[in-house]
């Protein structure tokens, strides 16, 4: 058994992940008038986020294959795991 | 009325007008369609302009109005095929020697995501090396089923005079691709005692036992080892068939183990896939899981033959990986994290739902549907949505100007 570890971001169900950069998330939060924990999350132990190396924070794109639009953009805020999910950040 | 005179001149004026418009998908297959027909008739630069108009405004009327209540609409969409579901398992089409949960258990077990399927099962796929021959095929199939002791010993005997007799089948051992050896090194991590093999016959292994396992009441317990112990093969799986699905070999499992499956080298880890949504939640991210979510169910739909919109299925994903990990439907998952109390106190428990709230002194802003129907106030839905807001006199000091 080899030690190499597989790369999951290949795997066909993980679709395309992006770090925004903070001026582009700025952009993203004011079209869609909301506050970053208004976004779907994405735990910070979540292993594709491990991959790309996002931090607590960011806002991370992500490319999906949709069957009825082809190709669709959704948005979530990596978050710090905490027992009970609340409202936080700003 | 001017003709057009080339498919490019055809695709700039379908990229200028219609791009971003309209979703990719459309795009592509409007494309394809009007590339059709300019070849076989040709077509009006006044033609393609009016199918283009045409189809922006279909696209627009097509879409989800502000205030709808998908929600609703999804679980009514989702709910209402449910109750044709049969409550039977089936058994799974095509490969007799399993036996999965499909049908109304299996919706269930998706929808309260539960750590573990009642039926676990992996299709592994094969990179190019592997995926064409049923020898190579076999070779990996060998290396991912577990073998135990049990499965190649004709016999095991132990009592307290002799120790334990092992007589391996040499039949078994081929298939499995096992030599005596490699069962010597198992047994001998158990220790139990010493291990060696019988002089006139090499198929048979004996071990004597020391003298504190030497007990009556402990041989039981030490022949139940002795046949569980495993031999080779990945924890967690037991059963691997091999099929053949258009022109490949792929391989079935029963059981699932995905983080180790992967790391086998000769097995294409782009395309393994596990009906564990939670093992997959773990090893491949939550939009992973997203994905998961939504190819189950419109599975078991459409095994049923029920006819249910992707949308909703896809909304119901979306729901259920909300917070970062995979919620279950219920009083633990979305309905039990509604914001509004009288929201969460009119599904499940009513009672203890209003006296938490009470202690802990919350407050229900009847933002939500169900809290205004409590109340009996308009429902924040459809045209109840729209508010008007009004300055029933002229703000202070502005008055002139306008």
């Amino acid at each position: 058994m080899s030690k190499k570890q597989p790369n999951i971001l290949e795997h066909e169900l993980v679709p395309k992940h992006e770090i925004l950069s903070p001026e582009e998330a700025l952009e993203v939060l004011k079209k869609l008038n909301i506050k970053p924990y208004q976004l779907p999350w994405i735990s910070i132990n979540d292993p594709v986020v491990k991959a790309i190396g996002a931090r607590p924070g960011d806002i991370i794109r992500i490319i999906r294959k949709s069957p009825t639009a082809g190709e669709t953009i959704a948005y979530r805020y990596v978050a710090v795991d905490t027992v009970k999910p609340k409202k936080k950040g700003a | 009325m001017k003709r057009i005179k080339s498919i490019k001149k055809l695709e700039t004026i379908l990229k200028e007008n219609l791009e971003g418009k309209v979703s990719k998908a459309v795009y592509e297959k409007l494309r394809e369609k009007l590339i059709g027909i300019y070849k076989e008739h040709g077509l009006y630069e006044e033609e393609l302009q009016a199918i283009i108009e045409e189809t922006i405004r279909r696209y627009d009327i097509s879409q989800v109005e502000p205030g709808e209540p998908v929600g609703t609409v999804a679980a009514q969409s989702l709910g209402e095929p449910s109750t044709q579901m049969t409550l039977r398992t089936f058994h799974y089409a095509g490969v007799r020697e399993f036996n999965i949960t499909l049908g109304l258990p299996r919706l269930i077990e998706i929808v309260d995501a539960r750590k573990k399927p009642s039926t676990a099962i992996m299709e592994i796929y094969l990179d190019d090396e592997h995926k064409y021959s049923e020898e190579k095929a076999k070779e990996i199939a060998r290396k991912i089923e577990t073998t135990t002791i049990e499965n190649i010993a004709k016999e095991i005997i132990v009592n307290p005079f002799e120790g334990a007799i092992i007589v391996l089948d040499p039949e078994m051992l081929m298939d499995k691709g096992v030599t005596p050896e490699t069962v010597i090194k198992v047994l001998e991590k158990l220790k139990l005692g010493k291990v060696y093999q019988d002089e006139e016959d090499p198929n048979t292994i004996r071990i004597d036992l020391k003298p504190e396992k030497a007990d009556y009441t402990k041989i039981e317990r030490i022949r139940v080892k002795i046949s569980k112990a495993k031999v080779k093969g990945i924890k967690g799986i037991n059963k691997v068939i091999i099929q053949e699905r258009g022109d490949e070999y792929i391989l079935v499992a029963e059981g699932s183990n995905l983080a180790e499956v992967m790391k086998i080298p000769g097995v294409d880890y782009r395309r393994v896939y596990t009906n564990n949504i939670a093992e997959i939640e773990e090893v491949l991210g939550i939009e992973a899981a997203r994905s998961a979510i939504i190819r189950e169910v419109i599975n078991v739909l459409e095994d049923q033959g029920l006819d249910v919109d992707v949308r909703h299925v896809m909304l119901l994903a979306d729901m259920m990986t909300w917070t970062g990990k995979v919620k279950q439907v219920g009083r633990m998952g979305i309905a039990g994290e509604k914001t509004g109390v009288l929201a969460r106190a009119a599904f499940e428990m009513t009672v203890q739902k209003l006296a938490e709230a009470a202690v802990s002194g919350e407050e229900d802003p009847l933002v939500g549907v169900t809290e205004n129907v409590i109340v009996g106030q308009p429902v924040p839905v459809g045209t109840g949505i729209v508010e008007i807001y009004m300055t029933p006199y002229k703000p202070y000091g502005r008055g002139e100007e306008e």
